[in-house]
């Protein structure tokens, strides 16, 4: 019985690069169109082709949660996902929150509770709180903590994310949510 | 990453089609697994091809009383469906121990079925691995395998599995149902996982040419007296290094049913007949339990590093069971063992 676990070409040895491929999504609300190759993931396609350097690229392997985003409303990893996947898709990032002019009840939750220190994970764990929001199913502090526990703060300020992500829930934010 | 191509396939069909015309094709769906293997050149694939419009996305019952779930059905739907939740509990729980809230999002039921290992060598391109290259060697056995198997291990392999969802499935007796240039099979749960022996790079009975469609659950979900107890080095978002997935029926105090599977143990999520014979109308005490685990971790056996699992598993073994009889599930948010 032949199996895929040997499927694979020699290390090295490049495939002809194919042609590049048009994706259009909508990105905060916008039509965007991408020209990607197929191993281009979501997160350099936001960051370096659409200049939208809000999402962050922490481990780049799925483990730091920094580079989470909203596809339809959902946060998912951006860096695990495929551009040339998203043809359709409506993406949300940190740059996509705020609405004319007025910070996200998030954002703002995160500023008056001082929940970062460097900044880094900061738009990745807003994203996934608006996400958490969304899905509806954190009912006290320990649901937040279990249903935030993929997004990593190396400072440590979990302490203060808890305590703004709580806060923006009790003032019931959903706005920037679906889009 | 590597270069690769990309391709959709149109229905299951085209996708079999597809997947047979090219031996260094892959599927790919959530994506999770596979796309950080490509990054970390361990997996290689020529092409991807996209699965993800086929119509597999749906929970049907089906004609026996179960549950049919599709194979794109995302874990975090799956673990909050409400026919999951009210009738399969132990499965969401095991869904809900696993990954992160963003993974969940993006993971598909038949993806989390073909994880592999997260054995640090496999990932390690400048180690040998019989897994990743096949006769090169096992590093684990002599180096770092706090994470690895006690049980099913053979001298070329000691990784582990890695999902919670299968644990769960096996002791439901799931069925997964495939489709493949030879037309359709259901593989019962416990054949679709396979042991290393000397051929640790494959993880499973799928053919090359074959899509898994669905996984089929059985009418009974042993909602009353279940468990998912996953133990770990964090609370959260961390593989198991022992969890244990536990279903009973009880009358009267007496076992007349036993379902016990034990995760990160093994090369596939652990069941043991003999074990649970033993537990099959004997009083649902700890001293049962007790003999129950010691019977399913008799030929548990260490490698340095994880020799702590042995005795971790034995009194996760006994905790679950108590757990599952008591009625009192373990909670995958509020973290505390009871």
């Amino acid at each position: 019985m032949a199996q895929r676990a040997a499927a694979r070409h020699p290390r090295g040895e490049k495939i002809a690069a194919p042609a590049k491929t048009t994706v259009a999504l909508r990105v905060n609300g916008a039509a965007r169109t991408l020209d990607v190759a197929p191993w281009t993931t979501l997160l350099d396609g936001l960051r370096v082709h659409l200049d939208l350097t809000g999402t962050k690229k922490g481990c780049d392997h799925g483990q730091c949660g920094a580079c989470t985003v909203l596809i339809d409303g959902r946060r998912v990893l951006s860096c695990l996902t495929l551009a040339i996947m998203t043809e359709g898709a409506e993406v949300t990032t940190i740059e996509g929150l705020a609405q004319d002019g007025k910070l996200h009840p998030l954002q703002q939750a995160f500023i008056d509770h001082d929940a970062f220190q460097c900044g880094y994970c900061t738009p990745g764990q807003i994203c996934s709180a608006v996400g958490l929001i969304n899905e509806g199913n954190a009912r006290s502090a320990d649901d937040i903590r279990e249903l935030m526990s993929g997004n990593i703060c190396r400072c440590g300020a979990y302490t203060a994310i808890l305590a703004a992500i709580e806060e923006a829930m009790s003032k019931g934010a959903r706005a920037g949510d679906g889009r | 990453m590597n270069n690769f191509g990309y391709a959709r396939a149109s229905d299951v069909a085209d996708a079999v089609r597809q997947v047979a015309a090219d031996d260094g094709a892959r599927f790919v769906a959530g994506g999770t697994n596979l796309i950080d293997l490509i990054k970390e050149g361990v997996a290689r694939p020529s092409r991807l091809i996209d699965i993800t419009h086929l119509p597999l996305d749906r929970v049907e019952e089906s004609a026996d009383g179960g549950l049919r779930i599709g194979a794109l059905v995302r874990n975090s739907d799956l673990a909050w469906h409400p026919q999951i939740e009210a009738r399969y509990p132990l499965l969401a729980s095991a869904l809900l121990a696993g990954a992160s809230p963003q993974l969940r999002n993006m993971a598909t039921t038949g993806g989390n079925l073909l994880q592999r290992t997260r054995c640090f060598y496999f990932y390690d391109t400048t180690t040998p691995c019989n897994k990743r290259e096949p006769g090169s060697g096992c590093s684990a056995l002599d180096g770092v395998n706090r994470m690895h198997a006690i049980l099913g291990a053979s001298e070329h392999c000691i990784a582990v599995h890695p999902s919670d969802m299968c644990v769960a499935l096996a002791v439901l007796d799931a069925r997964v149902l495939t489709t493949g240039s030879n037309g359709e099979r259901s593989i019962a749960f416990a054949d679709f996982h396979r042991l290393p022996g000397d051929r640790p790079e494959l993880d499973t009975t799928l053919r090359a040419d074959e899509i898994i469609t669905a996984v089929e659950l059985p009418a009974n979900g042993f909602a009353a007296n279940y468990t998912y107890l996953k133990v770990r080095d964090r609370l959260s978002y961390a593989f198991a290094l022992v969890s244990v997935a536990a279903a009973l029926e009880i009358e009267g105090g007496t076992v007349t049913e036993a379902r016990l599977a034990l995760g990160g143990v093994a090369h596939k999520p652990w069941r043991d007949r003999a074990a649970e014979a033993e537990l099959t109308d004997a009083p649902a005490t700890p001293e049962s339990f007790a003999r129950t685990a010691d019977i399913l971790l008799r030929e548990a056996r260490g490698f340095g590093h994880n020799d702590f699992k042995i005795a971790l598993a034995r009194r996760a073994i006994v905790r679950a069971l108590t757990q599952a009889a008591a009625g009192t599930p373990q909670s995958q948010s509020d973290k505390r063992i009871r």
